[in-house]
């Protein structure tokens, strides 16, 4: 019977609407309760500072093979870059974009986050991600499947049958404990296998003849017919690339006319990914410029769409993604080194080192896009920090992210680093955007918002009674904001008390507690569906490496699951 | 100039990873703070002063302060790691990684080191009397970004894996090197003296390669485009000049396609 009660805190919890009154939160077996119910507490005082639910990471990759491939071909990534000797913990913390399983737990509980959601897990491969799911202390983690290259997605949605889509999905969901459904480069991927790629949404795939659009509308009906706490979780074609932002508002007009249908409070069909990458205009990189306008004009006049921001943080780092033909075209760019692999039926990833440097002129317009499209957003529900760590920047930079949202003045600073400043205002909206945005905004876009788009809200993102008593606390007084910016970066990089499940975690910045860290899935129950059944029968005698016995995961690799039930029988 | 004298009186019985001992860390401080630097002896720390016997003071600056090493320091590593200024001189042979990540100053071995001496260098002098093994000013494991700039002179010959990713500097090597060198080089010069045994200049895209004595088994990726005379290291001779490595990418420049040089002396 453990009793915690967070003392006089301003609090900030825009799922009940919460905007920095000064409030105790009281905390009972790792739930949230009315603080006068409690009888015997520990009393944390938190009077003059920030008071949120623990942070909630919507897109970030994190565990998995690539990126183990990342951490094994970048040695340098390692060497005096993690220098951060912990007195309080023992486990080894190291590597910089891409850190090991422990740091990655410890560094996201210093900054208060509490729930990560792996951006990218090919099916195939589910064991090693819920292995170092495992290895990551502290924070809760889902992971995602990736769906949009997979051959019996393709061949549904190509003949129109939603139904046996949703019956896969279903199979798959469980197979490898995953959450939710991922799209990468819609067809490019499985293109790549042809040495190709999908240069629009309307190019059609090799041999299976379905275009982009059509894969992106067919999964979003599957989503929908399933009602999954998420929504589709799409990274769309023809990422990084100037004049991409008309295939990106192309692919935003594939949601019209659907509307969500679920049990989780969830409000949107399509979360858009690192839209930074999608919003770009020109015809080459020297004409290159800002189309954040464009594409945040459309976001925000159309409710059913989220969006996080992949925000460009301008560090030494290591992209991975699911779009291995984009890998391949940034190796040729860039002439370092370059990992790609091609995961049989299902999907393919590339892994390249890249520096985003504030003396080239490409790196700094990007910095510029990634603040545009949130500074331009009307609705801070439905827009995400994230940095796609670690392919715009490592996670560990958030609290930069979070002070360039801020502060007009830690924008310039920055900005006064550029080589090419006059060209990069020039090309973008930057110099001309004095919003900085407050603190319950960041909780929005930081706890509240993720939350409730992965249809998780329930659980995480807030402070309500009877939620995960999941508690960050800041040491931020709203009434008397520090004057120097680096002081907000200070506090949101190390907090100044995270509570998890209602265990004191981290005091003053450093680790004090490892709770036990737990898997979130989704389970569907649909109805019996013969013909699929026969179907992944097929393809795995045909198709695959491995035989169907060994493919899904086996409840040995599964660590500490909490389920969530979606029944479409009913 | 002040000077440290350290003298080995109980040799170590594994590696001794020497990382501290640079001008840097012993700038401002007495002897006895010198003494009670940390030293790893496999996992174990110890002060620098249970291995050496410390004499004199360092001066307040790194650029004031020389280090002189005596006494058998064949297994002690590391010693003037990312140093920036200042002298060391060790007066017989050292092992591992000495002068790693160097920025600035010098250091004088007058006998023979080990492997990786000299890696990710950046700036300052390195002259070996002895020979040096593997791995000579090339790039920490992994990285593309090499020797950046800064002399390397190694009297004697090396082993393989010289100048790996060179970025810019020279080393100039009296003796042989053994196969690869300046493997995926962007810039910069190696010398060598003597014969070098094969793989030189593998995936080069710019820089210098200067080999006095034979080239055992030269790449086809190089092509002869003509005879050049040219002042070398102080003295001037005729080589005949190859460009290439043919099969990587090239960068232009100004209208004209960049070649890596290698140059072999007739």
């Amino acid at each position: 019977m453990s009793e915690l009660l967070i003392r006089n805190g301003f609090v900030f919890d825009p799922l009940q609407g919460i905007k920095g009154d000064r409030m105790d939160i009281g905390v009972k077996d790792g739930k949230i309760v009315e603080p006068g119910t409690l009888k015997n507490a520990k009393t944390i005082d938190a009077a003059g500072m920030t008071v949120m639910a623990g942070g909630v990471d919507i897109h970030s990759h994190v565990v998995g093979p690539k990126v183990n491939v990342g951490r094994l071909f970048r040695p340098e990534d390692k060497l005096f870059k993690s220098p951060y000797k912990s007195p309080t913990c023992s486990r080894m913390e190291m590597g910089s974009s891409v850190p090991s399983t422990f740091k990655t737990g410890y560094d996201y509980a210093r900054m208060g986050y509490v729930f990560v959601n792996e951006a990218a897990m090919p099916p195939l491969h589910s064991p090693h991600v819920h292995e170092e799911i495992r290895d990551t202390p502290i924070i809760d983690n889902a992971a995602m499947p990736v769906f949009g290259n997979n051959w019996f997605t393709l061949e549904y949605l190509k003949n129109n049958e939603i139904e046996n889509n949703a019956a896969y999905t279903a199979w798959l969901l469980r197979a490898t404990r995953g959450f939710g459904i991922k799209v990468v480069n819609p067809g490019g991927s499985e293109a790549w296998g042809w040495g190709l790629n999908c240069v629009n949404i309307h190019d059609p795939v090799p041999y299976f003849d379905i275009t982009p659009a059509e894969i992106v509308k067919g999964l979003i009906e599957t989503n929908e017919f399933l009602g999954l706490p998420h929504s589709v979780h799409l990274h769309c074609n023809n990422l990084g690339n100037p004049g991409n932002y008309v295939d990106t508002i192309e692919s935003l007009k594939l949601a019209e006319g659907y509307a969500p249908k679920n049990d989780f409070g969830r409000e949107q069909v399509l979360h858009l990914t690192h839209l930074q990458f999608h919003s770009y205009g020109g015809d080459s990189w020297g004409n290159f410029e800002s189309r954040a306008k464009d594409v945040m004009d459309y976001v925000n006049a159309h409710d059913n769409l989220t969006f996080d921001m992949g925000q460009v943080t301008l560090d030494e780092t290591t992209t991975m993604t699911a779009d291995g033909p984009f890998e391949h075209h940034l190796c040729s760019l860039n002439h370092l080194k370059w990992a790609n692999v091609d995961v049989e039926l299902e999907t393919a990833a590339g892994v390249v080192p890249y520096i985003y440097s504030p003396k080239v002129k490409v790196c700094t317009i990007q910095w510029a896009v990634g603040l545009e499209l949130a500074l331009f957003s009307k609705d801070m529900m439905r827009t995400f920090i994230t940095t796609d760590h670690p392919n715009a920047g490592p996670f560990t930079r958030y609290p930069q992210v979070i002070t360039w949202l801020m502060s007009r003045a830690a924008r310039d600073e920055t900005m006064k680093t550029f080589k090419w400043l006059d060209k990069t205002i020039d090309a973008t909206s930057i110099d001309s955007i004095d919003r900085e945005l407050d603190l319950y905004e960041i909780a929005q876009m930081t706890r509240a918002g993720p939350a409730k788009a992965l249809g998780i809200s329930n659980t995480y993102g807030g402070l309500a009674p009877g939620m995960d008593a999941d508690i960050a606390v800041y040491a931020l007084n709203p009434e008397n904001m520090p004057s120097d910016p680096t002081d907000i970066e200070k506090a949101f990089s190390r907090c100044a008390w995270l509570v998890k499940d209602g265990i004191v975690t981290v005091r003053d910045g450093e680790v004090i507690a490892e709770p036990a860290k737990r898997t979130v899935w989704v389970d569907v129950k649909v109805p019996e569906n013969a013909q699929v059944q026969r179907d992944i029968y097929e393809h795995f005698l045909r198709h695959y490496s491995v035989k169907l016995d060994n493919y899904s995961l086996f409840d040995e690799h599964l660590h500490n699951p909490r389920v969530i039930e979606v029944d479409t029988t009913q | 100039m002040k000077t440290v004298t350290l003298t080995l009186t109980n040799s170590p019985e594994l590696m001794l990873e020497g990382q501290n001992i640079t001008p840097d860390n012993f700038a401002g401080k007495k002897a006895a703070e010198i003494a009670a630097l940390d030293v790893w002896e496999g996992k174990q720390k110890s002060p620098l002063g249970k291995y050496f016997t410390v004499e004199g003071d360092g001066a307040a600056t790194a650029e004031e302060t020389k280090i002189v090493l005596r006494g058998d320091c064949t297994r002690v590593k590391r010693i003037g790691q990312q140093m920036t200024a200042g002298e060391i001189v060790i007066e017989g042979n050292a092992d591992m990684y000495i002068g790693g990540w160097m920025k600035g100053g010098k250091i004088h071995v007058k006998g023979d080191v080990d492997s990786f001496c000299g890696i990710g260098m950046e700036g300052g002098e390195l002259v070996v009397d002895g020979n040096a093994k593997s791995h000579l000013g090339s790039s920490p494991r992994g990285e593309w970004r090499g020797m950046q700039g800064g002399l390397i002179r190694v009297a004697g010959s090396v082993a393989n894996d010289t100048a790996t990713f060179i970025n810019g500097g020279t080393i100039v090597i009296g003796g042989d090197a053994d196969i690869h060198v300046s493997t995926h080089g962007e810039g910069g010069t190696v010398i060598i003296k003597g014969n070098a045994k094969g793989r030189v200049g593998g995936q080069m895209v710019k820089g210098d390669i200067y080999v006095y004595g034979t080239i055992e088994n030269p790449l086809p990726g190089f092509q002869m485009v003509g005879e050049v005379e040219q002042e070398v290291d102080g003295e001037t001779a005729r080589f005949a000049h190859y460009i290439g490595d043919l099969g990587e990418r090239h960068p232009v420049s100004k209208g004209k396609t960049v070649y890596a040089n290698l140059y072999t002396r007739i």
